[in-house]
């Protein structure tokens, strides 16, 4: 059972192979069990069985699952999923019906794993029990579920039933959090209204999370690892940026590319902040960051434009010198995309293809790009 | 006063007989209907053929069988004697454990119902918490399967109260012993007693109604705990 100290170098090694009628999911992979890992795939590619056969919901054929030194499954072993130390927040919330709000995070919270491993990082002791009156105080404030404690899950709206959902999954204590796409089943508003509360789970609490997904938002909000599914096989795993962006050249719907940068400079006077990536600076418009923040931020290639030479008569803040590398067709006929490099960085611009000939673009070109605009992802 | 010392018996006994078959029915059904739930073996249909044969067979044919099985010669009635509890047919608790078998489908296929009604959602998501198979039995199931355990009793209390065939056949017709209100008409009208009959009639038409009405409205009441996401 969970008492190792050393799993926060360990790694979750994960290998399933179950089939249905239509449909066979076949991978192994390994997860780091630090921050955020999302498994992202169109529906149908298997995220969800993957999820359950982590949580010992689903059976497989064969399988073998490793988390943190312990053995979950093998050829001979299973491990029932209520003596998992797994939380699992569903699509579809699952709170239990005749329980109020309050009731429903008790029923966690009473059954929460005792491990040594402080869950919450900035609560040292906590009252009785594994996780005392404070960390539920606490979550309950995060999620700021107060005024709804007394209510029924009838009563709630579907954000209010996930953000309650999320509230007792965390409550259990869990040393790996599973999420089947929860933001899935709400409109737009409902999850702008959730996702600040998944961010924060990032950076509050000391436990991995897998995180199924098919959007790309979310995953480039939320994610630090990508494993990609597609018709039950890994079709790629590994760095969220270096994933999406290849993922991006494959769906060509908002085409572009995510960077990373830290802001190292406040410019009080336009209100403009700094931000230092890789190879070079970008202004963007200061929303109060602080400095030494990181940003990951999403350019867009329809946002990109190319010049020979480098304009100072335009209203355009980011100009940077790049380098031609590739050039490839887009989905529409008048359009091509443009991959430049930035030292380390790769930008794609799309442009018409009668631009492209005009200026007689080609590989290997030394131009500069005009970032016309600069999405903050988070 | 329009009913009798002996009718007041027989209401009281009746009473008594449901109240005891409710209350054993209810711990009998729970596992059994539970099992039927769950179970995806090839045994289910049955099992469950069995527990709804009371439904379609003439109680005098179920309390045949009883009489022969409970008789000095059949396996019930070996086992009772082995035991030392004597013989059952024409006792207490004869009847008892015929009306069990009589009123098992009535609380069985209500309870059912209730606990299919409630799915796998809500299972796995207290499992994912910690909670253990008996965990999850008592604190999810039980409390979501409510209305089925209370559909189910009042519909056994009703039926073993209403039951006459098989207590003619096991039971006989001995006073404060198996005498009950079904029985008790019979006898009325047999000796041609009719106003006797009309009132413990009307008692059991009064009461048929009110257990009718109890169910319906309850049942009305409580159509939204069904398990919603």
């Amino acid at each position: 059972m969970p008492s190792s100290n050393l799993y926060h170098n360990d790694k979750i090694f994960a290998q399933f192979e179950v089939g249905f009628d239509q449909f066979k999911l076949d991978v192994d992979i390994t997860i780091p069990s630090q921050g955020v890992t999302a498994i992202f795939g169109h529906s149908g590619s298997g995220k969800t069985t993957l999820l359950r056969c982590i949580a010992g919901l689903q059976k497989s054929e064969s399988g073998k699952l490793i988390v943190n030194n312990q053995i979950w499954q093998d050829n001979t072993r299973f491990l029932l999923p209520h003596l998992r130390p797994i939380a699992y927040v569903f699509q579809d919330a699952r709170l239990f019906p005749h329980l109020n709000v309050e009731e429903n995070l008790n029923f966690a919270l009473k059954r929460a794993r005792k491990r040594s491993a402080p869950f919450l990082l900035d609560i040292k002791s906590s009252g009785n029990g594994p996780l005392g009156k404070k960390s539920l105080d606490k979550i309950i404030a995060m999620f700021d579920i107060l005024s709804l404690l007394k209510r029924y899950p009838e009563n709630l709206s579907g954000g209010e039933k996930q953000r309650v959902a999320i509230a007792r999954a965390l409550l259990v204590n869990p040393e790996l959090l599973l999420m089947d796409e929860p933001l899935a089943s709400l409109d737009e508003k409902r999850k702008q209204e959730i996702i600040p509360f998944l961010e924060q789970l990032r950076y509050e609490f000391n436990i991995p999370i897998i995180y199924v997904s098919h959007s790309v938002t979310e995953v480039a909000r939320l994610a630090d690892n990508v494993i990609v599914l597609h018709e039950g096989a890994v079709d790629s795993q590994g760095d969220a940026t270096e994933i999406l962006n290849r993922q991006q050249h494959k769906l060509d719907a908002e085409l572009g590319v995510i960077i990373e940068g830290t802001v190292i400079e406040h410019d009080n006077k336009w209100n403009l902040a700094h931000v230092q990536f890789d190879t070079g600076k970008l202004f963007i418009t200061n929303y109060a960051y602080t400095l030494g923040q990181v940003l990951r931020l999403h350019i867009k290639a329809k946002d990109i434009s190319i010049t020979l030479s480098q304009h100072h008569d335009t209203s355009i803040l980011n100009i940077l010198p790049a380098k031609i590398i590739n050039i490839c067709d887009a989905s529409d006929s008048c359009s091509t995309l443009v991959e430049l490099s930035l030292g380390r960085t790769t930008l794609v611009a799309k442009i018409t293809k009668r631009s492209l000939v005009s200026l007689n673009l080609e590989k290997n070109k030394e131009v500069w790009v005009q970032i016309k605009s600069v999405a903050l992802v988070r | 006063m329009p009913l009798s010392d002996a009718d007041l018996q027989t209401i009281l006994l009746t009473l008594r007989l449901a109240l005891t078959v409710t209350c054993i029915l209810l711990l009998v059904s729970t596992p059994i209907a539970w099992w039927l739930t769950k179970t995806k073996t090839f045994w289910k249909v049955p099992i469950s053929a069995l527990v709804a044969l009371p439904l379609v067979l003439p109680p005098t044919v179920l309390g045949f069988y009883f009489l022969l099985a409970m008789g000095p010669q059949g396996p019930i009635g070996q086992l009772t004697q082995f035991l030392g509890i004597g013989s059952l047919p024409f006792t207490f608790w004869g009847l008892v454990v015929a009306s069990i078998f009589y009123s098992l489908p009535f609380v069985v296929q209500p309870i059912q119902n209730a606990m299919e009604a409630i799915g796998e959602e809500p299972l796995e998501a207290a499992a994912t918490m910690g909670a253990g198979p008996i965990d999850r039995f008592f604190t999810i199931v039980l409390p979501l399967a409510k209305p089925g355990f209370i559909t189910g009793a009042i519909l056994g209390f009703a039926h073993t109260v209403g039951e006459f065939g098989v207590v003619l056949m096991i039971g006989g017709n001995i006073p404060g012993e198996t005498k009950v209100v079904s029985v008790q008409i019979y006898d009325h009208v047999e000796s041609l007693q009719y106003t006797q009959a009309h009132w413990l009639s009307a008692v059991m038409v009064a009461f048929a109604f009110f257990v009718l009405v109890v169910v319906y409205s309850f049942n009305r009441k409580n159509v939204g705990l069904r398990y919603k996401g």
